[in-house]
């Protein structure tokens, strides 16, 4: 049985490429987090962020003081932005046993379990790239898919989450974003 | 001596930021009269933070957007030299190109803070931390304090200003903060209110500044004559750094209850093995720490803050009664009998009839990760050393061979 460093610390790994705002929305789920009362670590893996390229970003919460200053390799919560990047990645890599996944993905949640071959925890699918086009006109998917997670995990809750995007984006792009993410709670699919 | 109480928490503004947005509220809440920078990864947030606040008129600071920062740190001196409250920031590469103007700095005894999210130097190019640069840098005159959070870097950037205009010091200063690992890492911080920053920093005094009024001549030439004078002065005022510290912290933990020490020791009165370590990586150790004492294994920690200069009687104190030291460093000494971190504590050590072990682990170079279980591999290997009585000089850890 390996060490547990990360006792009272939720872990999420991020997937996403570099301009989808993988670290946008990573700092919008910490800061809901620490609007909660939590203590946060919400960093990118460390380096240039090229548009494009596969990138990953890490979230530590939890009620005490952070100690632990290192990349995250065994999540309890892993999102992938971006549908693409399935067949490049394996999103469950490291996941543990009873962890969750979300997906922006077509495919339900059983389609999902299937392809990994991820038998616990839970998996959360949801279209948000059909969500982002419908509601922004725009393939600005994070958000949404955010909120699929913030749904399934009950890490924060999604008002708070929320009201952190609106601050971020005061006026019409927050509105969006808010139905966006609204929608995305109704429509993920937990499996 | 003015009487310092405790800010009411209802004062304090609790924000998730980066370490270097933490730094930049800190420069801004220091009310710096001058900053003369140029961008380098990791640290520009600081530098691009500090600009707006700036351009937003939140600042009445002097913002010098030089062309080199050779040219940033000469900038700093002159604008210390008339008596300003001067800061840059830079790293790896900028940090390198000061370096003549470094020694100036400080032998000049121009108390300016330079806060630095340490990162390696070329070649090959590498934006990621270690702590080359700061090891570089290490003989240059600068106090270097090495923060492990976003809090300890907003703390340790505010008290950088009183340690370094102190009057029995009056040397500059270097805080650091690992590139990216704590730089890019948004973190809970707490910040004091405007007025009690103001009130704890007050107004720099020069002692000598330049006037033209009055005026005096710098830096100038001091052949065999003077400049063994000057350099055993400056020798002297960096020993007085760890009482004015002091005084400086037990200050600073009356307003906020929060206090770093020239050092942290973590669960280290009866433990075997002793993690020696700087920065990020010192908070690492700790939750190492915590989960192998549950397995029965006395493990404590070390976090060292204050490299320069080097707590040396404290250090041995800490760590003299352990069988092992073990230290993880992020430089290397090419050449040398050992490396940087190791060098301090070995020779700090050498007076003690009974001498712990030490163990030297070389780790992270170019921002290589270091998870908790480099750490464990580091323990397992020092206890085999401990039951040879012996150990390699250094060693590298988490490398391909």
């Amino acid at each position: 049985m390996a060490l547990d460093f990360a006792r009272g610390v939720i872990e999420t790994r991020w997937h996403g490429r570099g301009g989808q705002g993988v670290v946008t929305s990573n700092q919008m789920l910490g800061k809901a987090a620490l609007e909660e009362g939590n203590y946060i670590q919400a960093f990118p893996e460390f380096g240039p962020e090229r548009t494009g390229a596969p990138v990953r970003a890490f979230l530590r919460i939890s009620k005490k003081p952070i100690q632990v200053y290192a990349q995250v390799y065994d999540p309890d919560v892993v999102i992938c932005i971006d549908p693409t990047l399935l067949e490049v990645v394996d999103p469950t890599d490291g996941l543990k046993k009873d962890g969750t996944l979300v997906l922006n993905t077509t495919m339900s949640p059983e389609e999902i379990r299937n392809k990994y071959g991820f038998k616990g925890g839970k998996v959360v699918t949801v279209d948000a790239t059909e969500i982002a086009l419908d509601i922004m006109g725009r393939p600005f998917y994070n958000m949404p898919t955010l909120a699929a997670a913030v749904k399934a995990t009950g890490m924060v809750k999604i008002e708070t989450v929320i009201q952190e995007v609106m601050e971020r984006y005061p006026g019409k792009v927050g509105d969006l974003n808010k139905a966006a993410m609204e929608r995305a709670v109704e429509e993920a699919r937990i499996g | 001596m003015t009487t310092v109480e405790r800010v009411p928490k209802d004062k304090i503004t609790v924000e998730g930021l980066t370490g270097d947005a933490a730094i930049a509220h800190a420069l801004k809440q220091s009310d710096v009269d001058v900053l003369a920078a140029y961008p380098i990864t990791p640290q520009t947030i600081i530098v691009e933070d500090f600009q707006r606040f700036a351009a937003d008129g939140e600042v009445h600071t002097k913002v010098i957007p030089v062309e080199s920062e050779h040219s940033a740190m000469s900038a700093c001196v002159g604008a210390s030299a008339v008596g300003a409250r001067v800061a840059t920031a830079s790293a790896s590469a900028g940090l390198a190109l000061m370096w003549e103007i470094l020694y100036c700095a400080a032998s000049m005894r121009m108390p300016i803070v330079f806060t630095v999210a340490n990162r390696a130097l070329s070649a090959p190019i590498n934006i990621h931390n270690d702590h080359s640069d700061g090891m570089g840098m290490r003989d240059s005159g600068f106090i270097q304090l090495y923060c492990q959070s976003s809090q300890e870097a907003y703390d340790t950037t505010l008290m950088a200003f009183k340690l370094a205009e102190d009057h029995d010091v009056l040397l500059p200063v270097m805080v650091g903060i690992d590139g990216f690992i704590v730089s890019h890492n948004v973190e809970r911080v707490e910040m004091l209110p405007d007025e009690a920053v103001q009130k704890f920093l007050g107004v720099r005094v020069p002692v000598q500044p330049l006037d033209p009024k009055n005026p005096i001549t710098m830096g100038p030439l001091a052949l065999t004559d003077y400049y063994f004078e000057f350099k055993e002065q400056q020798d002297r005022a960096m020993w007085n750094v760890p009482k004015a510290y002091k005084r400086i912290e037990a200050e600073f933990k009356k307003l906020t209850g929060r206090s770093h020490g020239m050092f942290e020791e973590y669960k280290t009165k009866d433990a075997d093995i002793i993690i020696l370590a700087m920065s990020s990586m010192g908070g690492t150790a700790k939750a190492v720490a915590d989960v192998l004492r549950e397995k029965g294994e006395k493990i404590g920690v070390v976090r060292l803050k204050m490299f320069r200069p080097f707590p040396t009687k404290e250090i041995t104190k800490a760590v003299g009664g352990a069988k092992a030291v073990m230290i993880f460093e992020k430089a290397m000494s090419f050449g040398a009998v050992t490396s940087p971190l190791a060098l301090e504590v070995k020779s700090a050590l050498y007076d003690l009839e009974k001498k712990p072990l030490v163990v030297d682990f070389v780790v992270g170079l170019g921002g290589r990760d270091v998870p908790p279980e480099t750490f464990v591999e580091g323990i397992e290997k020092t206890k085999k050393y401990l039951e040879k009585g012996k150990a390699p000089m250094y060693e590298t850890l988490g490398v391909r061979k």
